[in-house]
């Protein structure tokens, strides 16, 4: 088993896919961060940033299901917010009664959990487009422009590099425990040690990792340095932004902004 | 899922904007000083070793066994990382999985990444440094040390990130404190004794066989000041952020709402900033806020005196 089907991007020949990566990704945060202000309730402003969100799935051929498939892992956090419905004041819903205890449920209890859960699924969804739509060194090249440091952004590069190898020892480690622990067919027969025993022995493996790692890194700073490594990161100087894409962004960022502004002004 | 063992990586939508560009600062500047102090002690080296190193933390997660019911537990790795590299150096390889798992694997929100940055990779830290290094000076170097310290070590840091979770959601007003605070503790209590056993299995593998690694960690030992600093900062956000959150009017508006008295309470821009952030600061919160504050630097003056009058007594009895 390979692990590569661990990375989400997805090449393609849309629009999406070829747009700047650097505009894609302050796109993507100012979408998120305009969505994040919207105040609770507003919702002409969630079903526009829905249909903008869905739209750029479609312009971006990765599949509306597919986007919607992985969105889907946001929905355990979602428990975090569901007690609101019971403990915000406002006009009753309905009653939950537990034993003597009755706990009114609100209208803007329920609205406000609506509201959180419809933000982090629309961002949720903005954040997958981005990360299918680009390719990591893309990605790479956008962290820099927006300033992340330089070392911090080398640091990401080589992890990602090494992420898919360790990932591979990781799953061979598993599959070696799982060779080694047979299971008996026989009902009482006790297969496994105790819960302690059992965690230790993924602590062995996981110091085995690590310690795979420290000395992996230790061979991969000597091929570096025998290369001509000598601490400093270079990289090419990033090539200027086409004018198109210059549209796009200012457009788009005003689009936002408009949105913003209705979202408070009329339906806040 | 496999990438998400525990639901502590907190998705876009679900902090408030002013809570999140807070954090996000605290992070830059805890990052910055963290990449300046690792390049000192590393140099040239730092960049293969933080980038594989984070790259194992990310596939030890993947690690798990079978506890009961179908369920399992993971490793998280804040504590191991930061026994055998040092407080600084496991921040930034902490910062660089839940960054990659936030941009790549959609696991936690991207305006929210400052605030996941903080707790899983700066105060996860910073309190396994805390309790690893305390209970090491109890221990005098014994090896029970390493694997008690490792164990409290493992156990607080996943305790305190998911108390730190709870406290930034509710005052983000996105769940309620009590309901919040009470169920991440209490799920994470548990996971916590999971990850203290398998922090004790990888150190004590360690220990057999790579034992001067376990010395790394200490080769880079923070400042007594720094570590002060740390504490102190730590103990007056817990101070201000408690009253906050526990103020959280939610009994109390429930309460003014039954006698009739909220509609005359509630002004118009309290629907406008979020709930209760600014407006909902009473003067009793502030009061309490205040209280917690001067409570907080008068134990910490008498700290620090015992501290340096222990220190003298030491350094006199010593010569």
């Amino acid at each position: 088993m390979h692990i590569h089907f661990l990375d989400p991007y997805r090449p393609g020949d849309s629009l999406i896919h070829h747009l700047d990566p650097r505009i894609k990704l302050v796109l993507t945060l100012s979408f998120i961060l305009t969505n994040a202000l919207i105040p609770p309730g507003a919702w002409p402003a969630y079903i526009l940033l829905l249909a903008l969100v869905l739209s750029v799935e479609m312009l971006s051929e990765l599949g509306v299901g597919y986007v919607l498939k992985r969105s889907a892992l946001a929905i355990p956090f979602v428990l975090a917010a569901l007690p609101l419905i019971l403990t915000i004041p406002g006009e009753k819903l309905f009653s939950l009664s537990v034993g003597t205890w009755v706990i009114p449920a609100t209208y803007s209890g329920l609205e406000r959990f609506i509201s959180i859960a419809l933000k982090s699924w629309i961002s949720m969804q903005a954040a997958i487009v981005l990360a299918a739509s680009t390719s990591f060194p893309d990605l790479l090249v956008a962290m820099r422009s927006i300033r992340v440091p330089r070392l911090l952004v080398s640091i990401f590069g080589l992890m990602w590099r090494y992420l898919f190898v360790l990932v591979d020892e990781a799953l061979r480690l598993m599959r070696a425990r799982a060779a080694r622990s047979g299971k008996s067919d026989h009902p009482n027969a006790k297969s496994g040690g105790s819960l302690s025993w059992r965690a230790r022995v993924t602590g062995g493996m996981a110091g085995n990792l690590f310690l795979r790692g420290f000395e992996r890194s230790d061979r991969i700073y000597m091929a570096m340095v025998s290369r001509g490594y000598d601490g400093e990161s270079r990289s090419l100087p990033l090539p200027g932004i086409q004018p198109v894409h210059w549209v796009i962004l200012i457009t788009n960022l005003s689009l936002l902004g408009i949105l913003l502004g209705f979202a408070y002004l009329f339906w806040g | 899922m496999l990438l998400s063992p525990v639901q502590m990586h907190i998705p876009d939508g679900f902090l408030s904007v002013p809570v999140s560009i807070l954090l996000w600062i605290v992070s830059i500047i805890v990052i910055g000083y963290a990449l300046k102090r690792v390049g000192a002690d590393l140099g040239e080296r730092q960049v293969p070793m933080m980038g594989v190193l984070a790259a194992a933390i990310f596939a030890g997660q993947m690690l798990n066994f079978a506890v009961a019911g179908g369920s399992s537990g993971h490793l998280i790795g804040a504590a191991i990382a930061t026994i055998l590299l040092g407080p600084w150096a496991a921040m930034l390889v902490l910062t660089c999985v839940v960054s990659i798992q936030a941009l790549i694997f959609q696991d936690g929100g991207l305006l929210v990444l400052g605030a996941n940055i903080f707790n899983m990779a700066i105060l996860a830290v910073t309190v396994s440094y805390m309790a690893y290094r305390s209970v090491q000076k109890l221990a005098k170097s014994q090896s029970w040390g390493i694997f008690v310290g490792g164990f409290i070590a493992a156990w607080l840091s996943v305790e305190v990130a998911a108390l730190a979770t709870a406290l930034e959601l509710a005052i983000s007003g996105t769940s309620p404190a009590n309901i919040a605070i009470l169920a991440m503790g209490g799920i994470h209590a548990l996971i916590g004794i999971g990850e203290g056993l398998i922090t004790v299995g990888a150190l004590a593998f360690i220990y057999a066989t790579r034992r001067d690694l376990l010395k790394t960690g200490e080769s880079a030992p923070v400042r007594g000041m720094m570590v002060w600093v740390a504490g102190l900062v730590l103990v007056l956000f817990l101070a201000i952020a408690s009253p906050l959150a526990s103020s959280h009017p939610d009994g109390l508006e429930w309460v003014a709402e039954q006698k009739g008295f909220l509609e005359t309470a509630r002004s118009p821009i309290y629907k406008i900033i979020p709930d209760y952030l600014f407006p909902g600061v009473s003067n009793m919160t502030l009061a309490t806020i205040l209280a917690a504050i001067i409570g907080v630097l008068i134990v910490y003056v008498v700290a620090l005196g015992l501290a340096y009058s222990r220190r003298h007594k030491s350094s006199t009895d010593g010569e």
